[in-house]
């Protein structure tokens, strides 16, 4: 298996819910200390469920292919599902090899998600 | 033959495969290699000489003790420092400033401000940042220019009668442009500020002479110029650091000592409480001894002749942004470059894949990223043993970046 799989190239080149909401019900953000990178995720909500969701950010490929196939699992999904996914969805979704020391790239979307449906912005 | 490939055979590591390709090891400034002659010293001492220092009356106590000294003087000579009293074993740089820092912090007053530069190392900063906070003090930065030098006639403005110590690299970790230290030590001492150089990106790449440099304090790591982790340096003119407190109590820092206190021990081992990194003196000792033999001015110039070919292999290829001075004669052995559309990351385990080691990311100096206004940076960074072939696989290499992506 390859570290970057033909979906992380693919979701890297063409994303599907990279973007911005102009009145999301919440907005997460965070911030990855091993690189500085930082991934933003708003999306809208109605009865419980997430109608529309984008990300957006300045990351590596293995964090917007993560953010992508996130937001794509959750699509008209009920908030409730993003606690239930750990990084190891995601990285099922990938079909890549990722490394211990990228795992963080895999797993910021996810906690940055989880922190916006909490309904408290996460720390800048 | 060149230097780099009179030396590799020295360097066990460097014939390790990885990812199916030949080490090209270019991450020499996070972390050099090391000489199997550096190894087998720090085998020998454990096999045969090991015990405490200076504490123990008895043959091997007494053969620890002359190498663990021995290697101060060695110190001493190689980077010109007057007297052995002015070298500090430390755990490497960071250990070393942050005892500066707390030393010297405790005589700040509010007001009192303390010169950084922007291209400084988290560890020439943080604890500057930790000593004014706990004084009131203010931290004041010298920009750093667009060509990557710093703004000398900033500098000389910020200097006044409040500063009290100027703290800046000597060669940047990114940028790799070299200070003017000794004529930014002489405009600081007339305000009378002391000044220390950060020497972890020097040490291991120039002749360097700290007497002649007129600084104050001088802090390098072992592990940067091939020697082991664990073992740092800082030299302290003798006038000053004679007339500073100890950082830290322990043993071995005290002359005498009562229940209620104690009188401290004689320069250097006041600032060495505690057990020393023994074998990481004797490794140092062996490193100074290697690159002795190789010549400084040598070295340099075999690193400045790779950095060259570097710049100039990487700035042909589309998409590529170098970072810092073009000019290699002013430059430490480091490249930091960007490829367009390529996230550091993600260039530096692409190149992984081929078997060559970068460093990517911030490089523990965010404030230098800031003003460059990017997240952070590939660098390429060269060593005695580096090769013109590593230059040329890792130009191959980048050139194919974007289309693997």
């Amino acid at each position: 298996m390859a570290l970057y799989s033909s979906v992380i190239r693919d979701r890297f080149r063409r994303p599907r819910f990279h973007g911005m909401l102009e009145r999301p019900d919440v907005t997460g953000e965070d911030v990855n200390p091993l690189c500085g990178d930082r991934v933003r995720i708003q999306a809208r909500l109605a009865d419980g469920r997430l109608t529309e969701a984008r990300w957006s950010g300045d990351c590596c490929a293995i964090s917007a292919a993560a953010a992508d196939v996130l937001l794509e699992l959750m699509a008209g999904q009920p908030a409730a599902l993003a606690r239930e996914l750990t990084p190891a969805s995601l990285l099922e979704r990938l079909d890549a090899d990722i490394r211990p020391s990228r795992m963080k790239c895999v797993a910021l979307p996810l906690t940055v998600l989880q922190g916006a449906l909490d309904g408290q912005e996460v720390a800048r | 033959m060149n230097m780099g490939d009179k030396t590799r055979r020295d360097f066990p590591i460097l014939s390790r495969v990885v990812n199916g390709y030949p080490l090209a090891y270019l991450d020499s400034a996070a972390s050099s290699q090391k000489p199997a002659q550096v190894i087998e010293a720090i085998q020998r001492y454990y096999e045969t000489h090991h015990a405490n220092v200076h504490r123990s009356i008895h043959t091997l106590g007494e053969e620890a003790t002359e190498l663990y000294e021995s290697a101060r003087d060695s110190v001493r000579a190689f980077i010109g420092a007057r007297h052995r009293e002015e070298i500090v074993f430390t755990r490497g740089t960071t250990e070393a400033i942050n005892l500066v820092a707390q030393v010297i912090g405790r005589t700040l007053e509010p007001g009192d401000e303390i010169i950084v530069t922007e291209m400084e190392h988290h560890s020439n900063l943080i604890p500057w940042q930790m000593a004014c906070r706990d004084h009131g003090a203010v931290i004041r930065a010298v920009p750093v220019l667009g060509d990557g030098y710093l703004d000398l006639d900033a500098y000389r403005r910020l200097l006044s009668a409040r500063t009290k110590v100027v703290a800046l690299a000597h060669v940047s970790n990114v940028l790799g442009t070299i200070n003017p230290v000794a004529m930014m030590a002489e405009q600081a001492h007339q305000v009378g500020a002391l000044v220390l150089a950060d020497g972890a990106q020097s040490v291991p790449h120039l002749p360097l002479d700290v007497a002649s440099l007129g600084v104050d304090f001088f802090a390098f790591s072992g592990h940067k110029m091939l020697g082991p982790t664990g073992i740092g340096v800082l030299y302290g003119r003798r006038e000053v650091l004679g007339g500073l407190e100890p950082a830290w109590g322990g043993g071995e820092m005290i002359k005498e000592v009562w229940i209620d206190h104690a009188q401290w021990n004689d320069l250097p081992w006041r600032f060495e409480p505690g057990t020393p990194p023994i074998a990481g003196a004797v490794g140092l000792h062996a490193a100074i001894e290697y690159l002795g033999k190789l010549g400084m001015s040598q070295v340099s110039a075999h690193e400045q002749s790779l950095t060259a070919a570097a710049m100039e292999a990487l700035a042909r290829i589309p998409g590529v942004t170098l970072y810092g001075p073009r000019n290699p004669e002013m430059k430490g052995a480091v490249v930091a470059f960007n490829v367009e559309g390529i996230h550091p990351h993600d260039g530096a385990a692409l190149l992984d894949q081929r078997g060559i080691a970068v460093r990517a990311g911030h490089h523990c100096a965010q404030p230098l990223m800031k003003r460059l206004g990017i997240a952070g940076t590939l660098r390429a960074s060269f060593s005695v043993y580096s090769v013109a072939e590593d230059v040329a696989r890792l130009a191959d290499a980048v050139a194919s970046l974007r289309s693997e992506l």
